[in-house]
Order: structure tokens, then sequence, then C-alpha cells
């Protein structure tokens, strides 16, 4: 990891590494980020290096604020960078629009990180509508080395506009790894000041109709930049003609022979020239990009001003799927238009029933207690759970089977409102600590405030766990030469107005039902705060107690109640008795608390 | 030439660290080198896939359906469960060491008997050979280099263009120094499982 501080060499990075090496080399002086997949790995490296590259880093607490920070040292001459998932820039686009019409005075980078196929996430959006949305200049790294690489020439771009520049990843270039060649470390600039300009910065409506004018005269500029950009090019020669960019350049090399490509990196403005004169002379078109046909139908509009009538396949013609991620098999499909690789015949799937290995909370998690406790204190109540992003997501599966409604960050609380106001049924609301921080108080104080009777659980693991345990307001921050004090959520919720307001330990099963039975029953808005650390995060910092569970069998009346109500992977039926698996095992007691004939103890 | 390992496996078996080994050992011998690594909700328990490709026309990380030359299986089930993205001429090691998932675990679902397992891919595919990765590098000192022992099984792979040294320096290169002896005999245990 510390490899990455180092000059010269070459090194097998990940494509989150890389990029984090790009920063070191064009002198970042300013991150920000809310952490979500498949971007995580950036902040987990920043927290650890940022601060011996001589840069600033933050874990802000959702990614419109991280946006505003780093929107604000930009404007103060800092070069900065945000980066998120997809779906974080929908929370931070607001900030966003409105930034480009004030653009920035040092060089700043918007990463969003898309995930096509949704391998760790809710939906599978295509962001580089972001670009043309807000009229911000865009570029597509297709692999590891092309993203270090691409980091210093999108500041670059970006101070050469005075505009952000959208940086747009997808999860096979963040998770992908390859060798990267490192340049040289260059000194980043992390104090600046900010000079006023009325009419550019204070977005009031006077001055934002003269930046909107601004914008649309920089976006000229940067149509020019794109058509001489050396990240857009042309390579290989055929009269079929290939559009390309990010990932999907690299399954066209593969799997498509004989045809010319244009490699776009430079990705908004589309080079309409560029784009022109490479299909002039073509006997056809093909564009190769996942999810959505924003190339494609550049493209196709490209050729009705230019009046080229060359057919353009891909999407829109039906050759290419818009749904999931692509991989070089997909190009199969447009088989009967190029030359395609041969592929080898995948073995049949033999004749055997696999068990499913679904994605499980783990041995020992916290969440599987107030899990529990729930679904014992709501016992045959009509009630609808609505959940939020994060591991417990996956209490939507047996034997809790408690999700019924998740949309995205903080979406649960709110919807609760919404279903205690237009139904009958009890609204239960899970999300975790990092969320409850990320946009949890907001749907609280509105339930307050319209009086929504719904019930909201924190789970409070002390760590945002799914990501990859990063700090959150929760548990204060110690990196970085920076120290502060973990927020309170319990007083927290107190301070805006709610009344009931109980922390329960959710290991101990029983307590805790106690206590979610007095939560349905209150009529108001009840919040209870489940407190456990994460036991992952507890071994990372060596300070998970050596503890273990056991089965006493002589006690044991096969009642399989701690499987049924905590399924914890530690527990194992094997020949008709439940014994407990020393290798998994935590020693957490959850279900030891849950059996009726104290037949499972907690050894040291 | 081209040559893709598909890895498969559990969360927290050593799937990505394996990949890395390969990887490295690849790039130090000067190949070109594309790897593809899952991150994230998988890990908790969840079947994990990583992807090392490596060769002078090798440009993407992800492999077609069919084109794996090894399939490299940490555990059986997944082996089986991963058998589509390898062909009828593929390579095949397979852990027997099976990791059950939850849901077995709790008595709720059913695991598959090791053998049936293992006729299951002789049943498509002649070239599986199979080691007890666990046991072996129990023997080797610690079950942790179970990583170790496949690591070395891939070394004894006819087809695979990678030297036995070039796959040992990678290793030995990624583990602190006092686990060096354990995985140096791990890797060796596995390299013989396999040349037997």
């Amino acid at each position: 990891m510390s490899d990455l501080l180092s000059d010269g060499g070459r090194r097998l990075l990940l494509g989150n590494e890389a990029i984090v090496r790009g920063l070191f080399e064009a002198g970042a002086g300013f991150a920000s980020t809310y952490p979500g997949t498949p971007s995580s790995e950036i902040g987990n490296l920043l927290e650890a290096l940022s601060a011996d590259a001589g840069m600033y880093f933050e874990f802000s607490d959702n990614e419109k604020v991280a946006m505003e920070v780093s929107a604000a040292a930009a404007s103060a001459g800092v070069r900065s960078f945000v980066f998120m998932k997809h779906v974080g820039l929908n929370v931070a686009a607001d900030p966003m629009m409105t930034l480009a019409y004030s653009g920035v005075r040092a060089g700043m980078l918007i990463l969003t990180a898309d995930d096509p196929s949704a391998h760790s996430s809710q939906n599978e959006q295509d962001n580089r509508f972001y670009a043309k949305l807000s009229l911000l200049p865009m570029v597509e790294p297709s692999t590891p080395m092309e993203a270090k690489a691409m980091v210093p020439e999108a500041y670059r771009i970006s101070e050469e506009l005075g505009l952000p520049v959208i940086f747009r990843t997808t999860t096979r270039v963040n998770h992908a790894r390859a060798p990267v060649e490192f340049g040289q470390r260059a000194e980043p600039r992390t104090k600046g000041h900010f000079d006023r300009d009325f009419v550019r910065f204070v977005n009031i409506p006077a001055n934002a109709r003269v930046n909107r004018k601004r914008l649309l005269q920089l976006n000229e500029r940067a149509l020019e930049m794109s058509e001489s950009s050396s990240l857009n090019f042309v390579e290989g020669e055929g009269d079929v003609g290939v559009i390309t960019s990010g990932v999907s350049y690299t399954y066209v090399k593969e799997a498509l022979k004989g045809v010319s490509i244009l490699k776009l990196g430079f990705t908004h403005p589309v080079p309409e020239r560029m784009v022109a004169d490479f299909v002039r002379g073509k006997k056809s078109i093909i564009v190769v990009e996942e999810l959505d046909p924003y190339l494609e139908d550049e493209v196709l509009r490209i050729c009705a001003q230019n009046g080229l009538s060359v057919p353009v396949f891909g999407k829109r013609s039906g050759h290419l799927p818009y749904a999931w991620e692509y991989s070089p098999d997909t190009l199969k499909g447009v088989a009967d238009i190029a030359e395609v690789t041969e592929f080898r015949e995948p073995m049949p799937q033999p004749d055997i029933k696999l068990p499913a290995r679904p994605p499980t909370l783990c041995a020992g998690c916290p969440h599987r207690g107030i899990f529990a406790a729930t679904k014992r204190a709501v016992g045959n109540r009509d009630v609808v759970y609505c959940s939020d992003i994060g591991c417990y997501t996956l209490g939507g599966s047996p034997p809790f089977n408690e999700a019924d409604f998740i949309i995205c960050m903080g979406g649960g609380a709110g919807a609760a409102g919404g279903f205690a106001q237009t139904t009958d049924q009890l609204p239960i609301a899970f999300m975790g600590d990092s969320t409850f921080f990320h946009s949890g108080v907001n749907p609280l104080i509105n339930a307050l405030f319209n009086d929504h009777k719904i019930v909201m659980v924190v789970l409070d693991n002390r760590t945002t766990a799914m990501t990859g345990h990063q700090p959150n307001p929760g548990t204060g921050r110690e990196f970085g030469g920076i120290t502060t004090e973990p927020l309170d959520i319990e007083a927290i919720a107190r301070g805006v107005g709610a009344k009931f307001v109980r922390t329960v330990d959710p290991y101990d099963v029983k307590a805790a039902t106690e206590v979610m039975k007095e939560a349905i029953e209150y009529d108001g808005v009840a919040v209870v705060i489940s407190k456990q650390a994460c036991p992952l995060e507890l071994k990372k910092r060596r300070m998970l107690a050596a503890r273990t569970c056991e089965v006493d069998q002589e006690l044991c009346i096969q009642c399989f109640n701690c499987l049924r109500t905590i399924a914890c992977p530690a527990l194992i039926k094997r020949d008709g008795l439940v014994e407990t698996d020393p290798t998994q095992c935590i020693g957490c007691g959850m279900c030891a608390n849950v059996c009726p004939k104290h037949a499972i103890g907690v050894k040291k | 030439m081209k040559y893709t390992i598909q890895i498969v496996g559990v969360g927290g078996q050593g799937v990505l660290l394996a990949s890395n080994v390969l990887g490295t050992a690849a790039m130090n011998a000067g190949h070109r080198v594309m790897m593809s690594e899952v991150h994230g909700m998988a890990q908790r328990g969840g079947s994990v896939l990583s992807t090392v490709r490596f060769g002078d026309e090798v440009y993407s990380p992800l492999e077609a359906e069919g084109g794996a030359d090894l399939i490299l299986g940490f555990e059986p089930a997944e082996t089986v469960r991963s058998l589509h993205l390898g062909n009828g001429s593929s390579s095949i090691v397979m852990n027997l060491d099976p990791v059950l998932p939850s849901m077995v675990a709790a008595g709720f679902d059913e695991y598959p008997d090791v053998g049936s397992l293992v006729e299951a891919v002789r049943s498509v595919n002649p070239n599986v050979v199979t080691l007890d990765a666990t046991k072996l590098a129990i023997e080797a000192g610690k079950a942790v280099a179970a990583n170790a022992v496949m690591i070395g099984a891939v070394a004894a792979m006819k087809d695979i263009p990678l030297t036995r040294d070039q796959l040992r320096d990678a290793l030995i290169a990624s583990v602190p120094e006092k686990f060096r002896d354990l995985n140096l005999k791990a890797f060796d245990l596995g390299f013989m499982a396999i040349q037997n």
C-alpha cells in the first residue's frame, strides 16, 4: 500500500490504486468522499496515505457535502478530487449542477464509479448523462494504466476551462488490476485564497443567467479541446468502424478483427468533427458501450447533421444489450457486421444440485440479534420493513426476511413516513450508523414534524462496514493528524425532538425484544439504537476478545431455536445435533441468549 | 499468446491473494497482464471469482464464457458452479475441502457428496486434478497456507506458461518474512500433490 508513495518502477495495481497514484502525481491537495463501491478503496487508501502524501482527505458525511467541500477547495485555488459511486452523484447532483455555472479556479475532478450489472448497487444507472445535463467535460479511462495517466490530464483540462471535470469509471476499471508505470510525485498545494467574484460565485437569478451563457461558451471551447485531445484516437484499419469508450474498448480489442477503432477517452463533449471524419467512407459503424446508448445517440445525431448515411449498429439496432455489463463475448451480437473472434464452447453444467451461496451476515454479526428481536417483537402484526443501504440489506434473506422496501441511502426512514400515513401497517425502518449521518436525520425530523408513527432502528455497528470499514461521524476521526470526538446518535435523536429513544445491546436478544415491543406500542416516533461493534472491524483492530460458544449436548433438546432465530454461520447442524464451529464463532453469545435450556455457554 | 486463469472460491478463502501472486508472477515474467477482482458485498461469505489473464494479446480484464485455460477451484461446489467459465480442454485444479454455505450449516439446505462433485466435473472435463489443500496446508504447518498449496499446484500444471520459480518467487515476495518457510513448504506440497 505504502508502495503508492514511492516514485518510478512498475507495479500491479487495482484501478482504484492507480487513481490514487494519479492524484499523487498530479499534486492534488484536497480530496473528499462518501464511501461507495466500486470506488471505496480510494478512500481507504487516502485515509492511510494522504498525510504522508502531503494532501488533505476527508470522509464527508454524504456525497453532497463531499462535493461542496471539494468545490470550495478548488474555488480557493487548491486542486481537489471528489469521488463516489454512481448513485452517490444523485445525492451530489444539486451542488454539481450550479457549481458548473461558477466553475473553479484550480482543477477539480468529480469521479463517478458506475456499476454495470449492479454488483454492489441498487441500480445500474449510466452517469455519463450527468455530463450532458451539467455541461461539464468528461473523461473515461479503459484500464488502470489509463486511469492513472488520465488524472493529471483531466486536471489540465479542468484548469484550462475553469470547470470541474467528470471522471467516469466502471466496476471493471476500478476493480481491474494491471501493471502501472510510476512517474514522479508532484508537491501538492493545500492552501489557497478565495477571491470574491460576485457574478461568478453568487448564483442569484441575475448572475445565474450570465453564468449559463458563460458555461455554454466554455462548452464550445471544451468541444475544440475534445476534437484535438490525445485521449481520443483512431487505431486499426477496416471499412467497418467501431466507436467505443471505457472498458468496452478492451472487449473490442480482443473480440473484433479487421476493424478500425475510434477510441474515445474525452467523452463529453463528443468530438463531432472527429466522429464525422471517422464515419465518412465507412461501410458500417458499430458503437460499443455499456448501459445506455450515450455515444450511439451522439453518433446518430452527428451523422444526421453531416448528411452521412452510414448505418450505425449497436443498442438501437438491437445488436447489443442495454442491460448488464459487457464482456468480450457480448460482441457475438455484431457477428453479422464484423469479424468476431472464435469463442470456445463452454462446458455444459453437469446435472447436480448445488447449494446456493448468497452473501450473508457474518458469524456473530450484531445485526442478527436486532433482526431476531424485531421479528419476535412484531409477532403477527402487519408491518412494512423499510430497509436501507448497508450490510443490513442482507436482513432481507431468510430466516429474517426483514426488508420489504429498499430504494436509496436514508430512503427507508423517509418511506416509512409515507407508509405510516397511507396504510394501517406499522413501518419499521432500519438504517446503519453511517446512513443515519448520511441522510437519516432528515426523515426522522420529517416523521416528528408530520406526526408519522414509525419505528426507526439505527443499527449502530460503530463503522461503515459494507464498504470496507470507513470511519463516520459516530466513530469520530483518527487519521491524517486530525482527531475528533464521536457524535452521539442518541443525543442527536433526542436533540431533534424524539421522545422515545432507547439504546439496546443486540447480543442480548431477550432485552432487545422487550425494547422493540415498547417501541412498537409507542404512540409516536420511536427510535431504537442497536449498538454493538462490527466483529470484522474489531478483528482488524485486534480488539476481538478470544471467546467461543459451546453447546452442552446433555442440556440441548434439539429445538433448533438458535438456528431458526439467529441462523449464525458458526452454528452447524450435524447428525441431528447443533454444534458451534470454533473457526468462525466469536463467542458473542447471541445463540446462548435465545436458548431456552441454557445449553450454550460462552468460553474464554 | 493469451492465457486465462479463473480462480473461484468463497469470500475469505484467499482467492484475491492467490490471484495477486499469479498476476505478479506473470508481470515479472514480462507478460502483459489484466485481472479482474470481486470486491464489496460478495465478500460476505458469497461466491467469489477472480480473473487473471496474461500474454501479448491480452487487453480485457474479463474472459469470455468457456475461455478459461485453467480453472483454479478453491472449493468443490464453487468449482462445479463455475464450469461454464472453461471448455472441454481447460485444465482444472480442484480443492476437495468444502466450505458449507450458512443455510447448509444450519440444516436448511444440502451439500452434495464431494465425490459426486468430482464425478460431475469429470463428466464434462477429463483434465481435472484434485487435492486436499487444507490438509496439505496443515501438514505444512497452518491451514491458512492452503493458498500457497493451490499456487504450488498451479506450478505443476503442464501447459501453464509460467515456471515453478516464477510462481514461487512471486508467492514468497507476497508474504511476511516469518511466514516464508510455511508458505514454501505448502507450495512444495501442492506442487508434489499434482505432479505425483
